[in-house]
């Protein structure tokens, strides 16, 4: 039924389909780690989506309109990280907040760019690899956002393995007394941790608007920043687990639309549901076999500095 | 989470409208519009909304219009609607299916409120119902569909497997057969009116397969752009999508909502308003096809040909004989099949792969 080109091309599809939910929960996963639940990821990816593709039409410049996606996602983000981190307010209420905010805030700011359109963000093409059967589009064939998603996991998960800097922030995110009377600027940790996500989520969106559907219409985030909360948690906040719970999670939604394609006469509510089964399941196995790895014992809990 | 959201944002929207609602002056005819999706889907909602300017437009400051978008189905659509109709509106249009129960609960409730309901079948002594045969677009849709394909296969993205979808599929079908008989359909379903993003996968998914003309029953032009970028055709839904399929685009069926939202707000003034049952069609003017384009002249005047047929009442889509997928006919030669029959079809006619959802 599949041809080496089809099955390339299908390949393809998953990766980009897994891209912007990678981008968008490893910023979660490090503002998670430092002990910050911030559950605006979908508005700060919605608010990244709008202002990219704003500012991409309107200078003409797509790098323009991705790093404009960033700032406006770090700019939401510290609405959040001024709530949560520094008034100590609720975190869950404050990032549901922020999200709504978002969404609001995106639609406003993409009313006037509705029914136009730009050119796609460039695929990259190798003379002679971009070609080669099945690996050719799936390695070499993909836009920018695709090998920075890649390039940030690998980043992520070395900097908080390895690096001092990650040592200190996952313990601000495991207890943060202990960190702040050892010295450590909790709060501004936290704020950093926070606006990191920020900017991720921001250039999640960027890849929705400027990449994958290069428009804006209102709400084309489609719920996709609560998938990326939730593969945070099934990936018990570890970075190559994420990697593997985001590209399940797009190859299954992929997979699912060419099955129906196929006419085996499976229901489609079934199929359609089969990502979030899939990827929960596969998550919960791999977290069973790990035991003991759990949520930072500080998140979602506000800091106050004792003085 | 995602739903309780939404309704947030709703019931928040819903009670700002109450507190505006009771600070106005009360000579002003108030009609509000209830949304499925977003103004800015450039979509169904975004041309609903295009007919709720069309009355602003018609009326000025004889009428205040609101609007709540982005309201679920289902209980949270009861609340708001219910916040409309004690705000003062004296008429209110919900526009998707779902609303239908609600509407019908949230009408009995207000007597003196007009309610109108697009797409359902259920009415009362305030509660209208209207529609519009996008069926008889897609006719020719599968008429140029039939010609313009190489692989003989088309691409059908669908979204819920409700009647409007189903005869859409049906009527799409019997265009392409009465051009070429061995047609083959492919239908992938979304189960969303509105995700660019999976929009666009199963534009591609469909593409990989072999499909060389898409067309789509869901709201955004994702899988216009999808069409463009890997050289088919397709056809828009809703609105006039050729911006982002300048190659790619034949046409598109337009809603053209503001003529009969005109007619209604009018009547709702005049007191000359009635629960009807509207069911519009090419002939006044609510299917309306977007130009003919990136195909030979021939399918150009065989797409004009037919469009002038149906809008005449010569030509009806669903004209027998009709048969269905197990061979059965469903509708004798010379007879054609009866409008409550189309509004709530739900078989596939012979041809077509795809099983019913849910059958």
């Amino acid at each position: 039924m599949l041809d080496a080109a089809i099955l390339g091309a299908v390949l393809a599809s998953v990766v980009a389909a897994a891209t912007t939910l990678l981008l968008a929960s490893l910023g979660e996963l490090v503002a998670e780690r430092a002990g910050t639940l911030n559950l605006g990821v979908e508005g700060m990816m919605i608010v990244g989506a709008a202002v990219g593709y704003a500012t991409a039409y309107s200078t003409g410049s797509l790098l323009l309109g991705t790093l404009a996606a960033i700032l406006a996602g770090v700019a939401l983000s510290l609405v959040f990280a001024g709530l949560a981190v520094w008034l100590a307010t609720n975190q869950v209420a404050s990032g549901l907040a922020t999200t709504i905010l978002g969404l609001g805030l995106a639609g406003l700011i993409g009313s006037g760019f509705v029914g136009t359109r730009i050119d796609a963000a460039p695929a990259l093409r190798v003379p002679g690899l971009t070609d080669l059967p099945v690996v050719g589009p799936v390695l070499f064939g993909q836009d920018a956002f695709v090998y920075a998603s890649i390039l940030l996991l690998i980043a992520v998960a070395y900097g908080l393995a390895r690096t001092r800097a990650g040592l200190v922030l996952r313990a601000v995110g495991e207890n943060h007394a202990a960190a702040h009377a050892l010295g450590h600027p909790v709060r501004r940790i936290r704020t950093l941790a926070v606006m990191f996500g920020g900017a991720c989520a921001g250039l999640a969106g960027a890849h929705l608007s400027l990449a994958y559907t290069p428009f804006w219409a209102s709400d084309m985030t489609a719920g996709r920043g609560w998938i990326a909360l939730a593969l945070v948690v099934f990936s018990a906040w570890r970075p190559l687990w994420l990697l593997a719970g985001a590209y399940l999670f797009g190859a299954v939604s992929i997979l699912q639309l060419h099955v129906q394609g196929f006419g085996l006469g499976i229901p489609s509510q079934l199929l359609s549901s089969l990502p979030y089964l899939a990827t929960i399941a596969a998550l919960v196995v791999i977290s069973a076999l790990k035991r003991g790895q759990g949520a930072p014992a500080s998140l979602g809990v506000p800091f106050v500095p004792d003085r | 989470m995602r739903k309780i959201l939404s309704l947030a944002v709703a019931v928040t929207a819903g009670l700002a409208l109450a507190g505006i609602g009771q600070a106005s002056a009360q000579e002003k005819l108030k009609a509000a519009w209830v949304y499925i999706g977003p103004v800015g889907d450039f979509g169904w909602t975004y041309q609903h909304d295009q007919g709720r300017k069309a009355v602003e437009a018609a009326f000025g400051d004889k009428v205040e219009t609101t609007y709540v978008e982005s309201v679920p189905e289902g209980p949270d659509a009861e609340r708001v609607i219910e916040q409309l109709a004690r705000a003062g509106n004296k008429i209110i249009f919900t526009t998707s299916f779902g609303y239908m129960e609600p509407t019908l609960k949230v009408a009995k409730r207000h007597p003196k409120v007009f309610f109108e309901h697009a797409t359902g079948y259920k009415r009362d002594k305030n509660l209208a119902t209207y529609n519009a045969k996008f069926h008889e677009g897609r006719y020719v849709l599968g008429q140029i569909a039939a010609k313009m394909s190489k692989t003989g296969t088309i691409g059908y993205i669908a979204s819920f497997p409700i009647p409007e979808v189903i005869s859409g599929i049906n009527s799409l079908m019997l265009g392409a057969q009465s051009v070429n008989p061995d047609m083959k359909i492919k239908v992938v379903w979304v189960n969303s009116w509105f995700d660019p993003a999976k929009e666009a996968d199963a534009g591609k998914a469909l593409i990989d397969q072999g499909a060389d003309v898409i067309s789509q029953h869901t709201d955004s032009p994702a899988a216009m752009q999808a069409a463009e970028a890997r050289g088919v055709k397709a056809f828009g839904q809703a609105s006039d999508m050729i911006t982002f399929g300048p190659k790619a685009q034949l046409t598109s069926i337009v809603d053209n909502w503001g003529p009969y939202y005109v007619e209604r707000v009018k009547a709702a003034m005049d007191g000359t308003w009635k629960p009807t049952d509207t069911w519009a069609g090419m002939k006044d003017g609510e299917v309306v096809m977007a130009p003919y384009t990136n195909m030979p002249d021939d399918v150009k005047a065989m797409a004009q040909a037919t469009q002038a047929k149906i809008t005449s009442g010569e030509l009806n889509p669903f004209k027998g004989p009709i048969y269905n997928q197990k061979g059965e006919l469903v509708v004798k030669e010379g007879e054609v099949l009866a409008d409550k029959d189309i509004l709530s079809m739900n078989w596939y006619v012979k041809g077509i792969d795809d099983k019913v959802p849910g059958q």
